[in-house]
């Protein structure tokens, strides 16, 4: 009997010792890109590197903040990069909720309704890298190349079809008859809308709106062929390569910049987090 | 009763039928209430309107278009106007077939996705595994921690990727100068680069597109795990099956639709990844580290623009993609998620 408990205990402590390895080696890059962004130039070139910064400075956040190093400050880029994230989020979950509401609660003529999902299935997989060329050529022909507007539409419609998939599923959970029983009550679609289905969809949006910020902020390829020639127009993400591509090796300010770029995503990341791994899960893999 | 009135369409459906008492005042007109039946079958469509509109000029159209590129001479003289836009045939796709750098790229691509591919899947699925046997707030904490590599910009990654491999002042060198010679360790690893061929190149662009990636297998895994019941495993365990043969008997049947899934997942992103590979190798430039997805890229925006060609390219990889993607949409209907 103690025998048993003994070998459940020691497998308890194998398991946990391995979960806790898996969590040490995922973080040990982010942990290392952390602890260059505060040190100073001879710590970072030293010939035995240190876990931890032995004198901490903010220099290379200042170096960063102020635009010290490529003349530019952080503030221009976090500016684009949040009005383009933003804008996406916002636009990308009302259009995609009106097309889920559309695809989970009407009945729609001939295959219709599959034929709608499953072509966005197959355009969500088409590789940007292909998309990306005869896009530039279009946009350079209606004068949206350079701009902010551009290049958050484009966002605005990557996001949509793994939106509308996701949030389908939420829409499609929200039982009918809660529906149904306000409209008996009097109230109107609209009022419906707005009293039954939103409250009840609205931790789905919250997930699918993490979805969207990730895209965006993260997005790279677009940003970097459609924000080409002006630089005060960068995105963060083309902001890090460019500081990185300029032949600095200035890593303690490199490592500082792409720190400045990945902390708010991760905040947004931490706080949602719990929703968002049932989202994952729910969008990923049904059943 | 309410499920009655479900069935009978939208005729029925009181919460799509105008404002209270608006029309009570007026006559039933037969021909009114007809237009506004109508009317009410179009509601569904408006609403899809706008996603599809995006869709359409932003996704499909551009997929067309790529198409026809890939069958004209588009390059420098055509944008500029100093040359008309020509048909060319084929031409397009028989000077990729006969450049050596796309042989290179292609190759490149396919063994890196022969490679990063599997390993993800598995280091993901022994971490979905892991996760489901852990106490509930291990598995939490372990899974946070890992979804926060997930969902770091490729960007930030790549760039730290590039850090940690630096051969001065980079921390894998400096470790492996420090390990014992029989595994390989030693001084030769001083200063060591890692980006300049392809072998070592990829090697860390694997390693990076792991850490990245299993998060997302893990917990797809643990998702797929948790909806399996328990006795399965456990009649499996009292019959004499070992954890190997559990997994390959029972867990792994189960959660085949899932696997095939992701496999057909990570193959997408593999094979033309492009950020990661763009910032390790060091932007553009270094030829003979291409893969598919930089080479495309290289043949579009590097000048002079070769669109006509690009999109040819892009067009082969595309169709590939799309006969994964096809094997992807089949799985997805069979999984029941149209319905």
């Amino acid at each position: 009997m103690s025998a048993r408990s003994g070998s459940r205990r020691s497998r308890k402590i194998t398991l946990n010792t391995l979960g806790v390895l898996v969590a040490v080696v995922t973080l040990f890059p982010i942990f290392w890109m952390v602890s260059t962004a505060f040190k100073p130039p001879t710590e970072i070139y030293s010939l035995t590197p240190q876990p931890l910064p032995l004198h901490p400075t903010w220099a290379n956040f200042r170096n960063v903040l102020n635009g010290s190093v490529i003349g530019m400050p952080y503030w221009t880029f976090l500016r684009n990069s949040l009005f383009v994230t933003l804008s996406a989020v916002v636009v990308s979950s009302v259009v995609a909720l009106l097309a889920a509401v559309a695809v989970a609660r009407f009945r729609f003529r001939f295959r219709f309704r599959s034929t709608y999902l499953i072509m966005l299935l197959i355009v969500q997989m088409v590789p940007q890298q292909a998309l990306v060329i005869a896009l530039y050529l279009d946009f350079r022909k209606v004068n949206l190349l350079d701009s902010l507007i551009g290049l958050s539409l484009l966002y605005i419609t990557f996001s949509l079809p793994v939106t509308i998939w996701m949030l389908r599923n939420f829409v499609a959970a929200v039982p009918r008859e809660l529906e149904q029983a306000a409209a008996i009550d009097g109230a109107g679609p609209f009022q419906v809308f707005w009293k039954v289905l939103l409250p009840l969809v609205a931790p789905g949006l919250v997930t699918t709106s993490v979805f969207a910020f990730i895209f965006a902020w993260n997005e790279f390829i677009f940003a970097l062929t459609f924000l080409g020639t002006d630089e005060s127009k960068y995105t963060l993400p083309v902001y890090v390569t460019y500081f990185f591509g300029r032949g600095t090796t200035d890593w303690g300010a490199i490592m500082a910049a792409s720190v400045l770029f990945t902390l708010p995503v991760m905040i947004f990341f931490l706080i949602v987090q719990r929703r968002l791994r049932t989202g994952l899960i729910a969008g990923a893999v049904k059943g | 009763m309410l499920s009655s009135a479900k069935q009978a369409g939208p005729a029925s459906t009181p919460a799509l039928v105008g404002p209270n008492g608006r029309w009570s005042h007026l006559p039933p007109s037969v021909r009114r209430l007809r237009r506004r039946a109508s009317q009410r079958r179009l509601v569904p469509y408006m609403l899809l309107l706008p996603s599809a509109v995006a869709i359409g000029l932003m996704l499909v159209w551009p997929s067309i278009q790529l198409a026809i590129y890939s069958f004209q001479n588009y390059g420098l003289p055509q944008i500029t106007g100093a040359e008309p836009t020509q048909y060319v045939g084929f031409s397009n796709f028989r000077q990729i077939l006969t450049d050596p750098e796309f042989l290179s790229s292609a190759r490149i691509s396919v063994l890196f996705a022969v490679v990063a591919v599997p390993t993800t899947l598995v280091v993901g699925t022994l971490v979905g595994l892991l996760l489901n046997r852990l106490g509930r707030k291990m598995a939490a904490f372990v899974s946070t921690v890992a979804l926060i590599a997930w969902a770091m910009p490729a960007v930030s990654a790549s760039v730290m990727f590039v850090w940690l491999f630096q051969p001065d002042g980079g921390i894998v060198d400096w470790l492996l100068t420090k390990l014992p010679s029989w595994l390989d360790g030693g001084a030769r690893w001083s200063g060591f680069s890692w980006t300049n061929a392809p072998l070592p190149a990829y090697t860390v662009i694997a390693l990076l597109v792991v850490w990245q990636g299993f998060p997302f297998i893990a917990v797809s895994v643990l998702a797929g795990l948790k909806t399996m019941p328990g006795e399965l495993l456990e009649a499996a365990r009292v019959d004499g099956a070992g954890p190997w043969r559990g997994f390959w008997k029972v867990t792994f049947p189960i959660l085949k639709p899932i696997f095939l899934v992701l496999l057909l997942l990570s193959v997408i992103w593999d094979v033309g990844i492009f950020t990661q590979a763009y910032i390790v190798t060091g932007e553009l430039g270094n030829r003979d580290e291409y893969n598919l997805g930089i080479y495309v890229y290289d043949k579009a925006f590097s000048m002079p623009p070769a669109y006509g060609v690009a999109s040819a390219l892009a067009m082969v990889l595309t169709v590939v993609l799309l006969v994964v993607t096809a094997a992807y949409v089949r799985g997805m209907v069979r999984q029941g998620a149209l319905s």
